[in-house]
């Protein structure tokens, strides 16, 4: 009995020496830059060894869920996705009706951790777009178009309406981008993004007065620059001062000295481009296009529509991040809580972008056997 | 191709379809990164100078620092103005959430007056919430650990040390060295803004005022980078550490000035004291005085109210701004006039008999003495202060040519001297009367203003100037209260380079020498006799005595039976008297004469002028020597 239990355990591990089931360059590069999110929080906290203890800790937590998930097969996360999509929509409606957080509803207590179901989404949304486009001749047409909008605006709405306007639409995208990748016509989507545009104006009256407040300081920050502007002033004084090859490790005044606000979470890429320039502006834009491209070659050489569309979607998700918290510390797109990938502080959206990762890595180690 | 029409799954053609989507999909994400970089490469490199700047504005504070104010010696090194350490209150209002709730819990704590509030508040809406200001000034050692067993309770609320000023010998000095108080808004107008932005106190009167530059010094830079709620981090470098203002040595002699504000027992009036050779002011006395000290940090307004309302007027510095009406002072001035217009020789008589009239008028111009001091020439007509031979002058002389020549003693306009504030006088003319009442000059105002009634308007700085160039034969040294500077503390002082004389005004030193005698026959045998008793010196002098108030009758009255209250008292002089080094005028409000009261007190600051010996030997003689006041002064004695 011993034995065999033994047996089986050295089986396992000679199998995965020879036959990883994690793509090393990714968690090569994932590695690369938890680092670098370690080294800026520790700049950005003003050397709080505390805050980056903190955050090392969800990093491990986040890196055992990926090692966990990559081990899951992606037919069984194809069968659990309508449950698992089910559930987090459910705890959404929790959360609208007894949750907990300043201003908005976002937090659910559950005794032991408190957490954002709306976090759940992210991963939950792309697999039951993924999950239902699988099923569906492809590419879609307007019907099923039509399904996967309805699967996409509830959980988004409900979110919307904490009010986290930030989460939702990085919701809504990762399951845009499913449909995206099933090869929806260009057409469509042409007409898509016309309706879209049309729907601004109806969609400006639903926004919150603060939500309005950040759009037009978007356009002059300037005209409040104690107030509103605020934000995006410092945060573009930080990055402009950083010049090309920026003030050295914590030498960024701006957040040393509290000008530039949230620097150890939404606004820690200020830090960084404060700190590192120009030079490490590109170098970590250059990271996180070849984790998005490694991503993008793993979904390509997936084995079924769920797991390329999953993990296409996952992949281009983290593009928007990026997009967004770096527009947003530009001053190119309003304020909006969107964090830096595995570099701002926060402990959600560590865990639940490394389970996106594991996801990948599950389905990447499952490629060959498509291939059969 | 419509979907309907292919209903079934191709997974090739999907795999297909999605790896195209999936490079369609990274070239778009490629882009978009490629914008983003490209907007960073626009902040950094583009923008980069100016964020720079604004990196630096936001971070960096240039913080003042206030000069250490220069300090105020008398000519032989005695402090007359010093900086002392303090605590005062300070409340950075940001850090307040309700203002006046903390105030009042405050002031159980430390007494606040509603005056510190209220310059409090002045202060406050004219800084940024984050500056801090000063609430309450010189706090007691008790309401420092008062405060400090409170402290908890009070954010934002600091105890600071400072330097205050402190003037050690307090109300003797408070008319010559005057008080710093703190920067008001009429000050801000005055001064330079840059200069004084960590300056609290500036110099408001006397020395403190006119020599504000000089004592103030220059004020040095720090940089100190602050973060958002602009709390100081550290200190950056370069510091530029401030100048500290000059020190002032006066040409006053405290020893002097003590002296002479003893003697006037308290009854007001001004005493001043000159080297005629050079100009220095030796003593400057204006009785009553007050106490400059609590001036500096702010003084109650009810404590304010009193001495403004004091009838004795302690704040009005009598020496500089008192209006007197020089009577017989004037005597030695008109000889002078007289010889040198060549009206009059010495040997000149007029017979004096009681009363002088203008040929063709029947009104008379009474002397002092019933029945008149009979036939008089010059030296006895100074001596026995004779008002006939004086009317008799004046009315030859003419206004017009009285004025010019008292104008070259220096009368009608301020003397110039390094105060603030200081009177003009009214020096009779016709064209001064012209413009204040649009009147000619009659000749009967001419004979008075002979005898330095009328029109006169006189301050004893005046009169001291007048006796001190006549003392000095005529030259004019204009008078002045700073001695020398030092710019350092280990360095030695600098005389200030003397101030030009300006021409004597005596063509004919024989002149000079009849006047003198007149005034040497005053202490000796004239209205001042017995004076010179005692004295190592020859003192030469001349008494003055006027009515404060006009008569209201025709009568006669002698000087000696008129109630002390009468008369203002005035008495000039110098010593010794062939070689002057001191000259000395004495003026009282309120007298019997000017030989009874103003004169003794004259006297005892030439005893205390004296060096150290001499003066020991000249006190035991003086022990002996009686002034006697029977000596009759002239009165006003009629109106045109």
């Amino acid at each position: 009995m011993l034995e065999e239990i033994l047996a089986r355990i050295r089986h396992r591990l000679i199998a995965s020496l020879r036959k990883p089931r994690v793509d090393l360059p990714l968690i090569c590069a994932l590695l690369l830059l938890m680092g670098i999110g370690l080294a800026t929080l520790y700049s950005a906290s003003d050397l709080d060894r505390g805050t980056v203890l903190a955050q090392s800790l969800r990093f491990g937590l986040g890196f055992a869920l990926l090692l966990l998930i990559a081990r899951i097969p992606p037919l069984v996360l194809r069968n659990w996705t309508p449950w698992l999509y089910a559930g987090s929509v459910v705890l959404l409606v929790a959360v609208a009706l007894l949750g907990e957080g300043r201003g908005a509803h976002r937090w659910l207590d559950l005794g032991v951790v408190r957490f954002q179901p709306s976090e759940l989404l992210k991963l939950t949304m792309p697999m039951m777009v993924a999950w239902y486009l699988n099923g569906r001749p492809l590419p879609p047409g307007w019907i099923t178009l039509g399904a996967v909008g309805v699967l996409i605006l509830i959980p988004v709405g409900l979110i919307a309406e904490q009010p986290d306007l930030g989460t939702a639409l990085l919701i809504a995208a990762s399951g845009a981008f499913g449909v995206f990748l099933s090869g929806l016509a260009w057409w469509r989507i042409g007409a898509l993004l016309a309706a879209f545009a049309a729907a601004i104006p109806v969609g400006w009256h639903f926004l919150h007065d603060y939500q309005r407040n950040r759009v037009l300081t978007l356009l002059d920050p300037e005209a409040d620059p104690l107030g509103n502007g605020w934000h995006i002033i410092q945060s573009q004084i930080a990055v402009g001062s950083g010049g090309v090859w920026g003030k050295g490790w914590h030498h960024a005044t701006q957040s040393r000295l509290d000008f530039l606000p949230e620097h150890t979470t939404d606004f820690i890429f200020s830090v960084f481009a404060e700190e590192w320039g120009l030079i490490g502006v590109l170098l970590l834009m250059a990271l996180y296009a070849f984790i998005i491209a490694r991503c993008l070659w793993i979904a390509a050489n997936a084995k079924d529509t769920y797991s390329r569309l999953l993990s296409g979607a996952i992949s281009m998700s983290l593009f928007v991040y990026v997009i967004v918290n770096g527009g947003m510390i530009t001053g190119l797109l309003p304020v909006v809580g969107v964090p830096l990938p595995l570099v701002s502080y926060g402990g959600t959206s560590a865990v639940s972008l490394l389970a996106g990762f594991g996801v990948l890595m599950s389905i990447h180690a499952h490629r060959k056997l498509v291939m059969a | 191709m419509a979907s309907w029409l292919k209903p079934l799954k191709d997974t090739r053609q999907e795999a297909f379809q999605f790896r195209g989507r999936a490079l369609a999909g990274f070239l778009i994400i490629t882009a978009c990164l490629i914008g983003l970089g490209m907007r960073f490469a626009y902040l950094q490199i583009q923008r980069h100078d100016e964020f720079s700047l604004r990196s630096d504005s936001n971070r960096i504070l240039t913080r003042p620092l206030a000069p250490g104010r220069g300090l105020i010696y008398d000519r032989n090194g005695v402090l007359l103005a010093d900086n002392v350490a303090a605590f005062r209150l300070e409340v950075t209002p940001e850090q307040i959430k309700d203002m006046s709730a903390m105030l009042d819990k405050l002031r159980e704590v430390v007494p606040l007056s509603d005056d510190d509030v209220a310059r409090f508040n002045v202060l406050r809406r004219n800084k940024h919430s984050y500056q801090s200001i000063p609430l309450r000034l010189k706090l007691s050692e008790e309401e420092i650990a008062r405060f400090a067993v409170n402290r908890w309770a009070f954010p934002g609320v600091d105890v600071v040390p400072y330097l205050t000023r402190s003037y050690p010998l307090g109300q003797e000095f408070a008319h010559v060295v005057g008080y710093v108080g703190r920067i008001d808004e009429g000050d801000l107008a005055r001064i330079d803004k840059g200069e004084y932005a960590g300056t609290t106190h500036v110099g408001k009167t006397g020395i403190e005022r006119f020599y504000e530059d000089r004592l103030h010094g220059e004020p040095g830079y720090e940089q100190v980078e602050v973060n958002a709620d602009h709390r100081p981090m550290r200190v950056l470098d370069p510091r530029i550490a401030p100048k500290p203002g000059e020190n002032l040595y006066l040409t006053i002699d405290a020893h002097l000035q003590e002296a002479a504000e003893a003697a006037f027992e308290g009854r007001a009036g001004a005493a001043l004291a000159v080297d005629p050779r050079n100009g220095e002011v030796l003593a400057m006395v204006s009785v009553p005085s007050f106490d400059p000290n609590p001036f500096v940090n702010g003084i109650a307004s009810a404590d304010y109210a009193a001495l403004l309302n004091d009838p004795d007027k302690p704040l009005l510095n009598r020496a500089l701004r008192g209006a007197y009406t020089p009577g017989s002072t004037m005597k030695p001035f008109m000889a002078l006039g007289g010889l040198e217009l060549g009206l009059r020789k010495p040997e000149d008589t007029v017979l004096s008999v009681g009363e002088f009239h203008i040929p063709g008028q029947s009104r008379g111009y009474r002397d002092d003495k019933r029945g008149g001091h009979g036939r008089v020439d010059m030296v006895q007509a100074i001596a026995q202060s004779v008002n006939t031979y004086f009317y008799s002058l004046a009315y030859d002389m003419g206004i017009d040519r009285l004025s010019t020549f008292m104008a070259t003693l220096g009368f009608g306009k301020p003397t110039g001297i390094d105060l603030v504030g200081e009177s003009g006088g009214v020096l009779p003319s016709q064209e001064w009367k012209r413009g204040r009442f649009n009147q000619p000059f009659y000749p009967g105002e001419t004979v008075i203003a002979g005898i330095g009634q009328g029109y006169w308007v006189v301050t004893p700085l005046q009169l001291v100037q007048a006796v001190s160039i006549v003392a000095d034969q005529g030259i004019p040294h204009p008078l002045h209260l700073l001695r020398a500077v030092q710019n350092a503390v280990d360095a030695k002082p600098e005389l200030m380079p003397p101030l030009a004389p300006r021409a004597s005004v005596i063509k004919n030193p024989a002149n000079w020498r009849t006047v003198q005698q007149g005034m040497i026959a005053v202490v000796t045998s004239g209205t001042a006799h017995g004076l010179n008793n005692g004295f190592p010196y020859v003192i030469a002098g001349k008494t003055g005595t006027a009515e404060r108030f006009s008569r209201t009758d025709e009568t006669w009255t002698s000087i000696s039976d008129s109630p002390i209250e009468r008369h203002q008292v005035l008495f000039e002089a110098f010593t010794p008297a062939d070689d002057p080094r001191i000259a000395v005028i004495v003026a009282l409000e309120a007298g019997r004469s000017g030989a009874h009261d103003a004169a003794p007190i004259a006297r005892k600051i030439f005893d205390a002028w004296l060096p150290g010996d001499e003066a020991a030997q000249a006190h035991a003689a003086s022990e002996t020597s009686v002034v006697d006041a029977n000596a009759a002064q002239p009165v006003q004695a009629g109106q045109p």
